[in-house]
């Protein structure tokens, strides 16, 4: 046997690949890649003494939306399709043509902009009964924030020629339409309509 | 010259291979700084709804949620078909909520604090009842950041 330079032998890697392969598809199997998406919405703040307090509001100011038990959307006491509510929504948070019995337009100033006329005091009430479905409901709370897209991305195109979808999403001119068109849908206090009552399983 | 002739049966030579596993493993890293352990066990089922109007939620550390089903098919047996709010990883009525709200709170930075969000999973087929209560329980939990998870509807 010669005693020369022996070699060292190369650790055979091959499987290295393998490893890290099995490792890859485990943390694929394990986490979830979907974000969370959905209606961003505020919640009234609670305050104990004014539970019974009926806000004085005109009449011409509110759109009261009323999903029975039934499923069908009552506005404003009528019947109507939810593909009709996003319409009927708009032209009743806009009033174009300053309509009687649509929101009352006043001046307002949104700050860093100027003044518009606009219906400052418009409150759309969503009212549900304890066994309408979730579904409509959301369906529902989907045209309305349609209905307000809608109107912003018009304001936007015929104020600053652009889109709202083309703006950065901290672009102030956002910041404008939303203070033009503010969304104010009212989650409106729970009311037993004298419907079946809803039975959750205690443990 | 036998660099014509083809006297010698030449070889195609090998592929180096020996930064494959780096590169997987770059890949690996990046799935796992992109995803997110599933934090609970889910214990409800339930399908969202569907919506054009839905925004993305950008920061996971400021979303707390709660799951609104029925029971998945293994614990039907035990717990009924009824629906079911979950929190954490396990059953809860809606007095819990403003534990769970607290406790949500607390381990969140201070700096955080304002901006919480509730994600509320809920199942389309869900009576408005339980979600109202939810809703009402959040109030007074002030937790007045909502969102209704959803899909994206196909156009």
């Amino acid at each position: 046997m010669s005693k020369g330079n022996r070699k060292v032998p190369g650790l055979n890697s091959s499987s290295t690949a393998d490893i890290s392969f099995i490792l890859l598809i485990f943390f694929l199997v394990t986490t979830s890649m979907d974000t969370d998406m959905g209606l961003t919405r505020r919640l009234p703040e609670w305050d104990p003494n004014a539970q019974e307090e009926e806000l004085k509001i005109k009449e011409r100011n509110v759109m009261v939306v009323v999903i029975n038990t039934d499923n069908e959307v009552l506005c404003r006491g009528e019947l109507v399709q939810v593909s009709e509510l996003k319409d009927i929504a708009k032209e009743f948070i806009a009033n174009p043509e300053n309509k009687d019995n649509l929101p009352i337009k006043e001046e307002y100033e949104i700050p860093g902009y100027g003044m518009v006329q606009t219906t400052t005091r418009h409150v759309i009430s969503l009212q549900t009964d304890r066994s309408t479905g979730y579904e409509i409901y959301f369906q529902v709370q989907n045209e309305l924030s349609k209905a307000y897209n809608e109107l912003r991305d018009e304001w936007l195109y015929a104020q600053f020629h652009k889109h709202w979808s083309d703006y950065n999403p901290d672009d102030d001119h956002l910041v404008f339409a939303k203070g033009m068109y503010p969304s104010k849908i009212s989650e409106a206090e729970p009311r037993q309509y004298g419907a079946a009552n809803i039975k959750y399983a205690t443990e | 010259m036998s660099k014509f002739t083809g006297d010698k049966k030449r070889e195609m030579p090998e592929l180096n291979t020996s930064s494959l596993p780096d590169l997987i493993f770059s890949v690996l890293f990046f799935f796992m700084m992109v995803t997110s352990m599933r934090e609970v066990e889910l214990k409800v089922q339930f399908q969202t709804p569907a919506g054009t109007e839905i925004e993305r939620l950008e920061k996971k550390s400021l979303v707390s949620h709660i799951y609104i089903g029925t029971p998945v098919k293994k614990l039907r047996s035990q717990y009924g078909p009824g629906t079911r709010i979950q929190l954490n990883d396990k059953y809860a009525e809606v007095d819990a909520i403003r534990d769970y709200v607290a406790q949500e709170r607390e381990s969140m930075a201070e700096r955080d604090k304002p901006f919480m969000k509730i994600s509320m999973k809920i199942d389309k087929d869900t009576q408005m009842g339980i979600v109202t209560d939810v809703k009402q329980a959040l109030r007074k939990a002030w937790a007045l950041n909502i969102v209704y998870s959803s899909k994206r509807a196909a156009k």
